[in-house]
């Protein structure tokens, strides 16, 4: 079985569009600790391409992408500290 | 602070940004700037730190706009002339970004408001016209530790430069005393063109937004020049902060603002010389 990642916090940006996706997504990651996990929900196409990728460039960790079957993902990411 | 959806679509080219993000939002958000001279300088500028979220802006000017303003302060339209500049700039600031906070100072600085002027302010944008103010500007600002941008237009050509008070070098460092009165030609004897003026305006408002986010490299201990008829950047090294300097030397000389003479054309009815 999967070990369980505990997520500190949720985000939903599928009521935004690019660019606010990952502003949305951006600002949501600033209100947590290092180290700590966010999970954003996004729909399917455009943010999810984007999205993780800008995430990535951040320095920040993708741990999951999660596939809800309903036309949106759930995007696990850990915070990273600033270098 | 949290931003509402609203700002985060406002700032979203912002926060983008590594360099600035969420963090640097907030800090604009938070800050002071101070811009002394609604003209060929100041409107550019004042625009780009409004539309930035500079979150107070003090604007400081005692002209009403004149019709020859238009060519270059790009603040201001033709439905303004007549109208206090800081008012008409104002308006344009808050038409382009309601969370920005103007204040107007419909005065010429001197050595007696300038302190007052300054004092809650975190960065001063110099955007006169004349070597009086520029002197008083960059003494004013040495003594209250506040950092600040210089830049002067004439023609075609601009430059610019940022003194950080104990950082680097001065204005005054760099250019001891003002001019013989009369021995430079002011911008209107000289002319100027109105986008070079736009663009050393800009990048004042470039280093403003620099210094409050903590970017990138100032122009502290440089000078950059601009020739826009053959479009050439210089950035020249200036020498250390000066010891002997008369304002910000290890004994200065000068421990009182001083109001130099304006040049005899530049005196307009009403005002002090």
């Amino acid at each position: 079985m999967a070990e369980e990642i505990k997520v500190d916090d949720t985000v939903d940006i599928t009521d935004v569009v690019c660019p606010v996706t990952f502003v949305k997504a951006k600002v949501a990651l600033e209100e947590l600790e290092d180290g700590q996990v966010l999970s954003i929900r996004m729909n399917d196409g455009e943010p999810v391409q984007n999205v993780p990728r800008s995430i990535k460039d951040e320095g920040h960790q993708i741990l999951k992408l999660l596939d809800n079957q309903d036309g949106t993902y759930n995007l696990i990411v850990r915070k990273a500290g600033e270098e | 602070m949290a931003f509402t959806n609203e700002q985060m679509e406002r700032y979203s080219r912002h926060i983008i940004l590594k360099e600035i993000g969420v963090k640097g939002q907030k800090k604009l958000l938070a800050s002071k700037v101070l811009i002394i001279g609604a003209g060929g300088l100041g409107a550019p500028a004042a625009l780009y730190l409004a539309a930035a979220g500079v979150g107070t802006i003090g604007i400081a000017d005692a002209d009403a706009v004149d019709l020859s303003n238009l060519q270059r302060q790009i603040i201001h339209s033709t439905a303004d002339l007549g109208k206090p500049k800081v008012l008409s700039a104002q308006e344009s600031m808050e038409a382009i970004n309601p969370d920005v906070q103007v204040n107007t100072y419909q005065e010429f600085i001197t050595s007696s408001n300038i302190m007052d002027l300054i004092r809650d302010y975190d960065f001063i944008l110099d955007g006169t016209d004349n070597f009086p103010a520029k002197f008083l500007i960059n003494d004013a600002c040495v003594m209250a530790g506040k950092p600040f941008s210089h830049a002067g237009i004439i023609r075609f050509k601009g430059q610019l430069m940022t003194v950080i008070p104990g950082e680097g070098p001065c204005y005054r460092c760099v250019f001891k005393n003002p001019p013989p009165k009369d021995a430079v030609p002011t911008c209107r004897q000289a002319g100027v063109i109105g986008a070079m003026a736009g663009v050393i305006g800009c990048l004042q408002a470039l280093e403003a937004i620099k210094y409050i986010t903590g970017t990138g490299e100032l122009l502290v201990g440089s000078l950059l020049t601009f020739d826009a008829l053959t479009m050439e950047f210089h950035k020249i090294r200036l020498p250390k902060k000066d010891p002997d300097c008369a304002v910000c030397g290890e004994h200065p000389t000068i421990t009182k603002l001083i109001d130099y003479e304006q040049a005899a054309c530049d005196w307009k009815p009403g005002e002090k010389v």
